[in-house]
């Protein structure tokens, strides 16, 4: 009996030791699989959500709350025309391969990601580089074709890393960036393995080592966090599930918000939704909060035109749109439409979209609005409707940040056409004054609400279940990622 | 029996043409750009243009279909546009998910629906026949991924023996198993259930048979005839089906698959769908085709060798 109890108290203590000192893996699952590791030649958010500073890093970068602050550039000067900026690079910064990250590989990621046979997809950001010069090893100068008040910004997107030449061949599968965590291992269709770069030039990370997951099945994964198979599911795909994690304290869950603007697209040049009468009354007509409730299961935030609630310069303008059914039929006859009419909506997979589709076509219904749906996959929205802009109606979350300029773009799927707002956007993107720049965005959102571009919806939300000793992952998501870099466990 | 054979090649090459004619059209008449699905909403139009020339989209369609076709001949099944690696690389590391899974499901069942079918067949019309009966009644009826959620629930939530999903590689044989034992569970018993019910009724009606009254004339008890002779006649149709339930279980485990957030070849196939991976979709579904064609015809030959009346009938 003595010698049980013995071992027992032994075994206790070694137990007790065991968990003193802090977990440093982690298993943390997202719902899709990135499709390759080159953040620089796809769109897939998910290359993001596993790489972006993890992983790789650009010259400035995005922190939890979307502000931009310095990366691999440690400050930068700007020529008073804005169209100079001279970026001074942090020393001592390695490739995970063991090569200088200078200002050689500045130009070379910048040049390769602006040319011609360039498959970035958000080469956008690049266009207005006139072109890019090294000064020294540590300084390198990039000149603007015209004033880019955005620039800084555009410089911390996860397509504008700094990737190594030598790794350009085997970046898809053998990603080599600078950051704070190097590549190991990717069993497609399973996992993804990170370890700590010990060689990193900024603070160490807490975590030694990391592994993701890919879970898109909403039940399956229910149980890989109930049975603990991860510690953090971040984009939780079940959120009816979410209260019975809140009520259980081996969990904590975050909900955060994303750059999703998520709105009932029209097709601005298709009749009858080139009449702003028409357009005024579908948005008169939608209930958000019964959407956010009844789609989201209660998360997400109500907006009025398309920014994101939590940027400051955001103008709450949801009363433009405030629902209201009369009027919305009063306006729908001044339009000519007093029997209503039919039109389609085309809705593509994410729950959103199709448990979203059903509440917006029974709300339209109220006003006489039939719209049928359509039920897509991805690629065949980008077709139809995306490209062929063969639609009325979609439903859709704009998930890049500061998007506001596709409604400066008169071929952009919902072809909105207006001069007026386009000469503000092109003065917004001329301005680098701060103060000028709010009162343009201002302007411009605005603009768009009176207008009734779209139906705007809500802000996607962004659910995030935890172990509850986990500390440091981000609540809101600038951007696709999920930085570990400040993720600790408590003790 | 060489013109048998030769006659059945003949019949398997153009078989494998058909298939190839057909998955090509079908997968490329799929609405979806490829290029646009991996670059996005905010690609630019010469972004698009330059991608789709790098991925060969821009060649007529038969040149496309005869650089596939004459690709697979010398083994190269083309590269993954979105996991930008050799398919055949691919199809390498999920087939030893699917495949042992299969096998894995294959033996359980078998395991199974034996002794089952027997005690069921032996004791026709008593307790034990009905339960049984009823049992696999149930078993034919739940659908497999709804008994895979039940699974889950309860071995790996509530009880903690196993985890809720995934695979953790063949490093360790005994964790690899593990973590295919409850996807394994839930593919096999509905076609347990199915197999039970096939050698019950194969079982009785070999013991209808006349050489079974024979035996037991002889002086056999009902037991011993059923062992020595109805239960090795009875197998000729449960192999039969046992075959067709092996290719189901190859390509079908999709949805257990997803289920249980395994890398095998049904996910493969699953998100290479969505993705527009076309290539991929081609070359694996191309390649299952040319599985069960080549399988079907060393049956084929088999039965030509064990029975003459075939080889004459052809």
């Amino acid at each position: 009996m003595t010698h049980f109890t013995k071992l027992l108290s032994a075994s206790m203590l070694a137990l007790t030791a065991s968990m003193a000192s802090a977990q440093t893996d982690i298993t943390v699952a997202i719902q899709l699989e990135p499709p390759n590791l080159d953040p620089t030649g796809g769109a897939a958010q998910a290359i993001d959500s596993v790489l972006y500073s993890n992983v790789f890093e650009g010259l400035t970068r995005f922190m939890a709350d979307g502000s931009v602050v310095a990366g691999l550039a440690k400050s930068w000067d700007i020529s008073d025309d804005g169209l100079t900026y001279t970026f001074m690079l942090n020393e001592g910064v390695m490739f995970h391969d063991g090569t200088d990250m200078n200002a050689d590989d500045v130009k070379f990621s910048l040049d390769r990601a602006r040319a011609d046979d360039s498959t970035n997809a958000q080469k956008g950001l690049f266009a207005d580089i006139a072109d890019v010069t090294v000064v020294d090893p540590l300084t390198v100068q990039v000149t603007l074709a015209q004033p880019n008040g955005s620039f800084l910004f555009n410089m911390a997107w996860g397509d504008a890393v700094i990737v190594a030449p030598e790794s350009i061949e085997t970046i898809a599968s053998n990603p080599i960036g600078t950051g704070a965590f190097a590549f190991s291992d990717w069993v497609q269709g399973d996992r993804l393995e990170l370890v700590r770069n010990d060689a990193y030039w900024g603070d160490a990370p807490a975590l030694e080592s990391a592994t993701f997951r890919f879970i898109s099945d909403p039940t399956a994964a229910f149980a890989a966090v109930m049975a603990e198979d991860v510690d953090a599911f971040v984009g939780f795909p079940a959120p009816e599930n979410l209260p019975q994690f809140e009520a259980d304290p081996r969990f904590q869950v975050l909900v955060g918000n994303t750059e999703g603007e998520t709105i009932l697209s029209m097709n601005n040049q298709m009749p009858p939704f080139d009449n702003v009468l028409v357009r005024q009354a579908v948005s008169l007509a939608i209930d958000r909060q019964a959407i956010i409730d009844g789609a989201m299961f209660g998360y997400g935030t109500p907006i009025g035109t398309h920014f994101a609630p939590h940027n400051p310069n955001y103008v709450d303008l949801i009363a433009n749109s405030a629902h209201n059914p009369d009027r919305a039929r009063e306006l729908l006859a001044e339009a000519g439409f007093a029997d209503g009419f039919t039109t389609t909506l085309k809705l593509p997979p994410p729950s959103y979209a199709r448990r979203g589709g059903e509440i917006i076509a029974a709300q339209l219904r109220e006003v006489g609005i039939t719209a049928e749906i359509t039920n897509l996959e991805w690629a065949q929205w980008l077709e139809e409707v995306f490209k062929a802009k063969d639609f009325g109606m979609s439903i859709v979350s704009h998930t890049e940040p500061m998007d506001l300029g596709i409604y400066a773009n008169p071929n952009y799927y919902f072809q909105y056409d207006n001069i007026v707002f386009q000469a503000v956007m092109d003065k917004l993107n001329a301005t680098t004054d701060l103060a000028m720049r709010s009162e343009l965005m201002a302007a411009a959102q605005t603009i768009i609400s009176e207008d009734y571009v779209n139906g705007y919806l809500f802000q996607l939300a962004v659910p995030t279940v935890a172990k509850a000793g986990l500390n440091g992952l981000w609540l809101d998501q600038p951007t696709a990622a999920v930085d570990l870099t400040g993720v600790s466990w408590s003790e | 029996m060489i013109r048998y054979a030769g006659k059945r090649l003949l019949s398997l090459v153009l078989s494998l043409i058909t298939a190839s004619i057909v998955i090509f059209a079908v997968i490329e008449v799929i609405p979806g750009d490829p290029a646009s699905f991996m670059l996005g909403v905010n690609a630019r139009a010469d972004t698009l243009e330059a991608l789709r020339d790098q991925m060969g989209l821009n060649d007529p369609l038969h040149v496309r279909y005869f650089n596939w076709v004459t690709g697979m001949l010398t083994g190269d099944f083309g590269t993954s546009w979105t996991y930008k690696t050799p398919v055949v690389d691919l199809v390498n590391d999920r087939i030893w998910v699917s495949l042992p899974l299969a096998v894995y499901a294959l033996i359980l069942s078998t395991l199974i629906a034996f002794p089952a079918g027997i005690i069921a067949a032996s004791r026709r019309g008593g307790p034990a026949d009905m339960s049984i009966m009823g049992a696999t009644q149930l078993g034919v009826a739940i659908p497999n991924f709804w008994f895979a959620m039940i699974l889950v629930l309860i071995f790996a939530i509530n009880l903690r023996w196993f985890s809720a999903g995934g695979f953790p590689g063949w490093d360790n044989p005994a964790l690899a198993i593990k973590s295919l034992t409850l996807p394994a569970i839930a593919l096999a018993l509905p076609q347990a259930a199915i197999l039970a019910r096939v050698m019950r009724s194969s079982l009785l009606d070999t013991l209808g048979e006349d050489y079974i009254r024979t035996a037991r004339a002889k002086g056999l008890t009902r037991r011993q005839a059923l062992w020595r002779h109805a239960v090795r006649n009875a197998l000729i149709p449960v192999l039969t089906i046992i075959g067709l339930q092996f290719s189901f279980l190859l390509a079908g485990g999709i949805i257990i698959e997803q289920v249980f957030f395994l890398p095998g070849l049904g996910r493969l196939i699953f998100q290479s769908i969505s993705g527009r991976d076309l290539i991929v979709v081609e070359s694996v579904v191309m390649l299952l085709v040319f599985v069960v064609i080549v399988v079907n015809f060393a049956v084929d030959i088999a039965y030509g060798a064990v029975d003459p009346r075939l080889r004459s009938k052809s």
